[in-house]
């Protein structure tokens, strides 16, 4: 948890002050007790009233001075931990942008949502703490220690008994309620899983009928989760009078002993009062700071989140005299290529991948789900490393080149079409955010976007929503395909994005593109046979292997996959129609 | 930490929530994205039905107010004895009545104790079980909504309502509703025990009360407009974190990294502004109480010690007065502590509600069986639309005789779905009529209408579970074998018995461990065990690669057999076999017939199969 505390370095005046801050309002706090024993003991027990006035108004300037002390922790407490925690979260917003897919499939991008949010207010809201009850707690704690000590000492060997008392009853509570407070975070996950299903699969669970058997799959995990729940709380429940009880109990015995020693000893009336007073402060100081406790071990969790964060670091990354003009044409060279996610020989997604993609050509990639096509041409910009072997663009392995560089020259199309919130005309340009009016039209208009586009109320200004929820799955793939083009790639790669277009519409655009990326590579992941006839090559992929290359007559004549997959799109009309 | 003062006998001056600062900004409920709107729109009306909801635990409810009293009571009782002992036996010296004093405190907070402890133990059950109960008909009512409601909803939002939303209430309803009561007792009670230890006396505690309210006011006030400002940011925020870290692997693609991080860092920026705003206003509400307390403090001793010299007051009565003015103005700084708690929770409940009062889609047809259909279909100058001012299927009439397959196709966006959630009656339509074995599909029970049609979507969707589970879904008393025999239809029994755990194997959440295809199968395994008069293929291929789908296509061909059915498909090549195909095109069925017939017209249709198997034959021909 210490490592994150550099963030708290450029603050380090505003944390050294609120703390010294809160000293004053604690000291000021711990006067009044003393001051009222004064006005008891010296001006009513003894009718001196010049004394009552200028006690009162000593009480009246020390909380002045209190307040000062007060709002300036307060203030300053929220400087340095707010700021704390925009750094944290622009570092590790920062951070995130660097990571490799891999990286994100490590750490699950929904967790790391939460780790962004949640997890970073959590640990803002403890430097907070920090620097108000971490302070004040124990500083009250020892301050009124002290001056019941000095009060009476005797009296304070009550303390002896209810202070490890507080301590044993906090601390079995806690090791009795954590185990339950962990199964109901179980038991929540369960109600939010069918609750999750239910939402996303509603229209199989009407299809199929079945709200009353969802319903009580739901009550299921209602019901333990809640029954959870009650217990845990319930036993938590029982923290708060018990603390009390120690606390009243240890005033009446304060109350017995100190009435005992008021008459033995001559122990001022005010005196007692102050010191139950003390005593009171004492043990309500030490229930704040047994609850603050609790916020340390959360804090540690979140903390522990944080720094898994800011300790991945991507693999991909440029090499050290990385090459930045060396990408001129876009001819793609695959030498023996393999690749696992795990990074082992066992989980092999493509093995010894050859292949050879010159400018001005279609590379088409044909193969079952889970073959590996996507996985292929993700090596091509780096999203992933290869395992062995090597990715030669242009004669430059693009291990050596600059990322950034090697990106620029790369429009990658993906299946799985993310649009951002923001008008239709920023998504296309997000890769060009200097393009022209025109330019923008133009990229719509080879993606066939353009007229759905201009047939919208607010045409190009439209406004979506997050991921491109008012748009359908074709108009959301065309303005992807745009926003591609746009950055006038070298190497065009498309990964079954036109799956959810009708025939006519792929047609289009398949010919569209043929004039407008002529010079360019193109690669190209389809299922459909229609679509690659008239590739340069087609490599078709099987279990991660090439078992075959060649043109569409070629492989008719050499490859039975090939004409089994193309018979199956036939469906065994030979030339049904001419 | 409910009523953390609520029996301190004799607290000292400090801070009056007891937790050092007013609102510790956004807890952990306001996370991604949702956050509930701060402010609530109709608040009586919302809290009233809150409250229905509490009094269906109307026992554990009495029982909490009658302990919520006595808790008050018994937290007002303990200063009062204290100053009295110190009065009448510490001063005087009367060493019986101080045993007597201590013995009656002991018990008092000994019950005191014990009171606080049965109130909490009975409010957590209520609180509980009506949050189980507010949880548990929001969830019934999602199973009533029309898919309408799912297709212009987001699913973040919808899951967020029963989270977050439900979480507020609940935290709000185990702290807020004894609080309330506590605060009242409290007030009115130190009141009456101030004004019968010493009127005068109390009138100058009454002083600084005004300053109380005004200066919590002016604070909430601001700490209001902080607060608001803060989780609108946070919501801005969070939204940006969500969509950009989802979509890292575009900005990636685009080499936006460094200008998202900027944007970032501004919107963060923005937040960073408005939260120290709100955490300093937040915590300064502890300082100025404690300002005011301890001038109240000043004020009552000096006063106090004034009217002893005159002998007008006891010191006793000084002490209890101390106390009871500081237990009369810490409910009143305690509310506006808990305003933010209370706001968030009604916002939250009058979201919860908002759903609840939706129109649900069933209801009004007659309840009842349906016999086996026998699917005739007819679909009779159906018009309708999504938005009333646009129609998505413009007067389409077509029938579907008994057992006949008939294909929909048509560009994207021309219709064909839509027929399909007429038919399921997934929208109502606008105009026109469909039949079904010549009955008007709206005056049949919708659950009894969708059990005999059978469905399989483009989303396969797979629930968290086992293999066998997920195709039992179609038929909840299918046997084993059964499950199995469909299985072995679907062309799936193979690959799922080659799992370590075959039909066991368990699935997470959207079917993680199983590729699109495999999913796709287990869906169609579902239809063929749901054994439905009616059957619907929505793109059910149309992610699966080509031979995959020759499978499926070989499973289908067996599912069909002897059902009506209806296939939406991409690929023509599926469709050919049709009996009738629509060509649907604008919301109009452009041309109908079977596949000779339609090349034959030269049209649409011509026109499509054309874009997908000219150039394929073409080619063939060299």
């Amino acid at each position: 948890m210490w490592k994150l505390k550099s963030f708290l370095k450029p603050y380090w005046l505003w944390c050294l002050l609120a703390p010294l801050l809160m000293v004053i309002e604690v000291f000021m706090d711990l006067m009044q007790p003393t001051l009222m024993a004064s006005i008891v003991n010296k001006g009513i027990m003894t009718n001196d009233l010049a004394h009552i006035v200028t006690t009162g108004l000593t009480m009246l300037g020390v909380a002045f001075i209190g307040v000062i002390g007060g709002a300036g922790c307060s203030i300053f407490s929220s400087i340095a931990s707010q700021n704390f925690g925009n750094d944290l979260r622009i570092r590790l917003f920062e951070h995130t942008q660097s990571f490799s897919n891999q990286n994100l499939d490590r750490l699950k991008t929904g967790s790391l949502i939460t780790r962004l949010t949640n997890d970073v207010v959590q640990l803002q809201t403890f430097v907070q703490m920090i620097l108000r009850m971490f302070v004040r707690s124990p500083l009250l704690l020892i301050g009124s220690l002290v001056m019941a000590i000095r009060i009476s000492p005797s009296l304070t060997l009550i303390l002896l008994i209810s202070v490890p008392l507080l301590f044993i009853i906090l601390y079995v509570l806690i090791k009795l309620s954590f185990p339950l407070f962990a199964k109901m975070q179980v038991k929540l996950d369960g109600v939010n899983t069918v609750l999750q299903e239910n939402i996303s699969g509603i229209r199989v669970i009407k299809a199929f009928v079945r709200a009353r058997q969802e319903k009580k799959r739901f009550d299921v995990a209602n019901t333990e989760y809640t029954q959870t729940a009650i217990k845990a709380v319930r036993l938590m429940a029982l923290n708060l009078p018990l603390m009390m009880l120690i606390l009243n109990a240890s005033i009446v015995a304060v109350l017995w002993f100190g009435g005992l020693q008021s008459w033995n000893y001559g122990l001022p009336v005010g005196d007692l009062i102050a010191f139950i007073n003390y005593v009171t402060q004492l043990l309500m100081s030490m229930l704040m700071l047994s609850n603050a406790l609790t916020f340390v071990s959360r804090a540690k969790v979140s903390a522990d989140r944080v720094n898994e964060v800011l300790a991945t670091t991507s693999e991909i990354i440029d090499a050290p005299s990385a090459k930045t003009d060396v990408i001129h044409n876009g001819r793609i060279k695959f030498n023996n290529v393999s690749f696992s996610y795990h990074k082992d020989d066992q989980h092999l997604v493509l093995r010894e991948i050859n292949f050879v993609a010159e400018p001005g050509e279609t590379v088409a990639i044909l193969g079952a789900t889970g073959a590996g096509k996507s996985t292929l041409v993700s090596l091509i910009p780096r999203l992933y490393e290869v395992m062995s072997g090597s990715i030669m663009i242009d004669g430059t392995d693009v291990r050596e080149m600059g990322l950034e560089h090697l990106r620029s020259r790369i429009g990658l199309v993906m299946q799985q079409t993310i649009l951002f919130s923001g008008t239709i005309r920023d998504n296309i340009r997000y890769g060009r955010p200097d393009a022209t009016a025109e330019e923008v039209e133009q990229a719509a208009i080879t993606a066939e976007a353009h007229n759905f586009i201009i047939g919208l109320p607010q045409g190009y200004d439209t406004i979506l929503g997050q991921r491109g929820v008012n748009l359908s799955g074709g108009q959301k793939q065309r303005l992807s395909i745009a926003r591609a083009l746009l950055i006038r790639p070298m190497i065009l790669i498309m990964d079954d994005s036109t799956s959810a277009l009708d025939a006519v519409t792929e047609s289009r655009i398949k010919q569209m593109l043929k004039v407008q990326m002529r010079n360019s590579t193109n690669i190209l992941i389809t299922q459909r046979v229609s679509s690659v006839i008239d590739a340069n090559r087609i490599l078709i992929l099987e279990n991660g292997r090439i078992v075959a290359q060649g043109t569409h007559e070629e492989l008719l004549l050499s490859s039975d996959v090939y004409r089994d997959i193309r018979q199956s799109q036939l469906k065994g009309e030979e030339a049904p129609y001419v | 930490m409910s009523s953390f003062n609520n029996h301190t006998p004799f607290s000292v001056p400090g801070r009056p929530g007891g937790f050092g600062g007013g609102p510790q900004g956004p807890g952990p409920g306001a996370g991604r994205g949702n956050i509930p709107k701060v402010r609530a729109k109709n608040r009586g009306a919302t809290i009233k039905r809150v409250w229905a909801y509490l009094n269906r635990q109307r026992v554990g409810i009495i029982l909490v107010y009658i302990f919520t009293v006595l808790n008050a009571v018994i937290s007002l009782i303990g200063p009062y004895l204290l100053g009295k002992a110190i009065d009448t036996a510490v001063i005087p010296g009367d060493y019986a009545r101080l045993v007597q004093f201590c013995l009656l405190l002991l018990g008092i907070y000994l019950l005191g104790s014990v009171v606080a402890w049965v109130q909490a133990y009975v409010m957590t059950a209520v609180s509980q079980n009506t949050v189980f109960e507010l949880r548990r008909d929001l969830f019934a009512k999602y199973q009533q909504l029309p898919i309408q409601f799912f297709d212009t909803h987001a699913n973040g939002e919808l899951m967020s309502r029963a989270t977050n939303d439900i979480e507020n209430v609940s935290n709000s309803l185990n702290q807020s509703v004894t609080q309330l009561l506590n605060s009242l007792i409290t007030l009115s009670g130190s009141l009456v025990i101030m004004l019968m230890l010493n009127i005068p006396l109390t009138i100058v505690a009454m002083l600084t009360i005004p300053l109380v309210l005004l200066s919590s006011r002016k604070i909430s006030g601001l700490s209001r407009v902080y607060f608001k400002k803060q989780q609108q940011s946070l919501g801005e925020l969070n939204g940006f974190i969500e969509e950009k870290v989802s979509g890292l692997k575009v900005v990636k693609q685009y080499r936006m990294e460094e200008t998202e991080a900027g944007r970032f860092s501004m919107i963060s920026g923005e937040l960073n502004k408005a939260g120290i705003k709100a955490q300093i206003v937040s915590g300064i509400v502890g300082p100025v109480m404690n300002l005011i307390n301890n001038l109240n403090f000043a004020l009552i001793a000096g006063v106090g010690g004034l009217m002893a010299y005159h002998d007008l007051a006891t010191v006793g009565v000084i002490v209890s007065l101390l106390n009871y003015s500081k237990q009369f103005g810490r409910p009143i700084s305690e509310l506006a502590n808990q305003y933010n708690l209370i706001q968030s929770a009604i916002a939250g409940a009058e979201r919860v509600f908002e759903i609840m009062d939706m129109p649900s889609e069933y209801g009004d047809e007659d309840d009842g069986e349906l016999p086996r259909l026998s699917g005739k279909v007819v679909f009779q100058n159906v018009s309708f639309g999504y938005e009333s001012d646009s129609l998505i299927l413009k007067d389409v009439t077509f029938e579907a005789k008994s057992g006949e397959k008939i294909a929909l196709v048509g560009p994207t966006g021309a219709g064909k779905t839509t027929i399909i959630n007429l038919l399921t009656r997934f929208y109502e339509i606008s105009a026109g009529a469909v039949y079904i074995d010549g009955r008007d599909i709206r005056q049949l029970d919708k659950n009894a209408l969708r059990s005999q049609l059978g469905m399989v979507l483009q989303d396969a969707h797979v629930f968290a579970g086992t293999i066998r589970e997920n195709i039992r879904f179609g038929r909840l008393d299918a046997t084993d074998q059964e499950v199995e025999e469909a299985a072995r239809l679907a062309n799936v029994d193979g690959f799922i018995t080659r799992l370590p755990q075959g039909y066991e194997t368990i699935l997470g959440t959207e079917g993680g461990n199983l590729s699109h295809g495999q999913r796709q199968l287990l869906t169609i395994a579902r239809a063929i065990l749901a054994d439905p008069a009616i059957l619907i293929l929505d793109e059910a291929t149309s992610s699966v690669d080509t031979r995959t789908e020759m499978h499926i296509q070989q499973a289908m061909t067996t599912l069909m057999k002897g059902r009506t059915s209806f296939v939406i498909a991409h690929r023509l090549s599926t469709i050919q076999d049709a009996d009738r195909i629509l060509v649907i095109q604008d919301g109009r069925v452009a041309e109908q017939g079977s596949h000779e017939q339609l090349l034959a017209l030269q049209g649409v249709y011509h026109e499509l199969y054309n874009s997908q198997f000219k150039r394929a034959i073409q080619s063939d021909d060299i």
